[in-house]
């Protein structure tokens, strides 16, 4: 199977997030990248289907050269192939996903997968979006797959449970928490993924949809008030609850 | 700006609140900007019809197909491609839920259109429509417009307020025909499953979570009866799911669920950063926790310094005897 993952290079999820200079954006002063959490079961999740079926898999990311981190990371943990579609500045998702979908035109990849959401900017559209671009089926926040007869048949969490979805292949899955375990690089394979090939790419450019025109740290003003154990305490928070609050 | 479009989505014969929602987000963006609003609704009946009109909206196209019987969101995106068009819609809002996050994507890509999710704000400035998101889990926003023509938004659940006009209008319904074949059906539901009995944490108003701080898995009665005192779902901190005590559908944070309930009640839990992220929103937030420094207590509302053993099983006493749950 010729298996594509897509993944992101986002900030550690315990960094602390300040508003960079040109107000727009952070500061990326002293932030340590990781690949974002949840495309690590993507690439785990491909990882798999070649063990079982054969093939190979590719990771792909668009992102500055500074993402070629994540794509040793990748490698590191056996992927085959790694690619970056070059974006020095920061692009919104519509530019991702038709650069996704012209390397995926290329490669005709039999499935695409990646986390369900990039946890920088959270959006969850990369999956059908570029899904519409390759005339592809999707299924979103999937956290158990099977692979078969040229089908997916995907679960996937929704409000109040969960959905089970069939899509033909080939198609896109975005990967949740739940899908896999995914594994450790090996110390031997990790020495070995600083010297593999990254094959590096022109993007095609695409007219900006998105603009962001501020960014802040939202802090929303609380009452803070702390209380003691004792019984007249607990009842007094009843009572702000009830009379204050007006919740319960 | 022309005609702004929702997506609406029923539940038995009402809408989900988080289509009411949406209606009244557009019903506020629409008089800011002179601009009216319709509903579109896949294979729905006419008591949905109806209701989205106490919510104001006049106009509803109730889109109907056979081969959405199940629901495709494939096909969905070519019913909504096709009703935009012939609407002439150019604004069109999805409630940012499980089915809105998955199709309101695919549906701007359909347009080329310019996409902003899980918006929590939308506001009319100049005559350009600017969206706030949170980004990094919450931890910042952005505030941003969409260039193209046609502009796309999902709304962030229990954010936007519903509210009803309390007048009565004359609704216009028009049904409509779509064209869609089985090669629009590359992707369908088969199945589903609903969590009985349990409430799940994407639809609360109140949220009793529980963690480290509970210690097992068998404590975790403390945690699901002071949240029946409330009426509320049962949530969990990642190192909860993480020690295997309760299921990843509960848990709340960064690589779990957003929530943004009325009440988030967090029970030995410290607040890490990542958790602190996925329940910010929340409109109050109350914290119980034995060791006094814990992060959780700069940013709750009301916190209780105690040992959770205690103060759990008083507080879930005595919000039973007033909510008599």
């Amino acid at each position: 199977m010729n298996i594509m993952v897509c993944i992101s290079r986002v900030p550690d999820t315990a960094t602390r997030i300040l508003v960079g200079p040109d107000g727009k954006t952070i500061d990326t002063q002293g932030i340590k990248y990781v690949i974002s959490p949840y495309d690590e079961y993507g690439i785990e999740e491909g990882l798999r289907l070649k063990e079982k079926n054969g093939g190979t898999v590719t990771a792909v990311t668009v992102g500055a050269e500074a993402s070629t981190d994540i794509l040793r990371t990748a490698l590191a943990m056996c992927v085959d192939k790694a690619v970056l579609i070059k974006a020095d500045i920061q692009k919104d998702s519509f530019f991702v996903a038709k650069n996704l979908a012209e390397y995926a035109k290329e490669v005709n990849p039999d499935i695409i997968f990646m986390g369900r959401q990039s946890v920088d900017y959270d959006s969850l559209q990369m999956p059908s979006m570029l899904a519409e671009f390759l005339g592809m089926p999707s299924v979103s926040v999937v956290s158990k797959l099977t692979i078969a007869d040229g089908k997916a048949t995907a679960e996937r969490d929704i409000e109040g449970g969960k959905e089970i979805v069939e899509a033909s292949l080939p198609c896109i899955i975005s990967c949740q928490k739940g899908l896999n375990e995914p594994r450790y690089p090996k110390l031997p394979d990790i020495m070995k993924a600083k010297s593999k090939p990254i094959e590096m790419r022109e993007p095609v450019q695409t007219d900006e949809k998105v603009t962001v025109l501020g960014m802040s740290i939202p802090s929303k003003q609380r009452i803070g008030r702390i209380l003691s154990d004792s019984d007249g305490d607990i009842d007094e928070l009843v009572r702000l609850l009830h009379e204050e609050s007006k919740i319960i | 700006m022309n005609k702004i479009l929702v997506f609406l989505e029923g539940q038995n014969n009402l809408l989900k609140r988080t289509s009411c929602e949406a209606i009244s987000a557009a019903r506020s963006l629409a008089t800011a900007a002179g601009i009216p609003y319709v509903g579109i609704i896949i294979n729905g009946n006419k008591e949905q019809v109806k209701y989205a009109g106490e919510y104001g909206m006049a106009n509803v196209i109730n889109a109907k197909h056979e081969l959405m019987d199940t629901y495709s969101s494939t096909a969905a995106a070519s019913i909504l491609h096709q009703v935009i068009k012939s609407e002439n819609a150019d604004v069109i809002l999805f409630a940012g839920n499980a089915k809105g996050m998955e199709l309101a994507p695919r549906v701007a890509a359909k347009l080329e259109a310019g996409y902003m999710s899980d918006c929590v704000g939308l506001e009319i400035l100049d005559g350009n429509i600017i969206a706030k998101k949170p980004v990094y889990a919450g931890k910042a926003q952005i505030t941003a417009k969409v260039n193209s023509d046609c502009k796309v938004f999902s709304l962030r659940p229990n954010v936007f307020t519903a509210t009803k006009t309390g007048e009565a209008i004359t609704m216009t319904t028009k049904d409509y025909a779509p064209n869609l074949s089985e090669d629009d059906k590359k992707a369908f539901v088969s199945a589903l499953m609903k969590n009985e009995g349990r409430m799940d944490v994407l639809e609360a108003d109140i949220i009793v979570s529980g963690g480290r701080g509970i210690k097992g898995a068998e404590n975790y009665n403390l945690i699901e009866s002071l949240a029946s005192a409330f009426g509320a779902a049962v949530g969990a901190s990642r190192a909860v799911v993480d020690a295997g005590w309760r299921p990843h559908s509960e848990q709340v944070g960064q690589t779990g669920k957003t929530v943004s309930p009325n009440l988030y009640v967090a029970c030995g839990i410290s607040g890490a950063v990542q958790h602190l992220a996925g329940m910010s929103t929340s409109k109050i937030i109350v914290a119980i926790n034995k060791d006094k420094d814990a992060p959780i207590f700069k940013v709750c509302d009301y916190g209780v310094v105690g040992d959770l053993f205690t103060v759990v099983p008083k507080l879930a006493e005595k919000v039973k005897h007033l909510t008599g749950k």
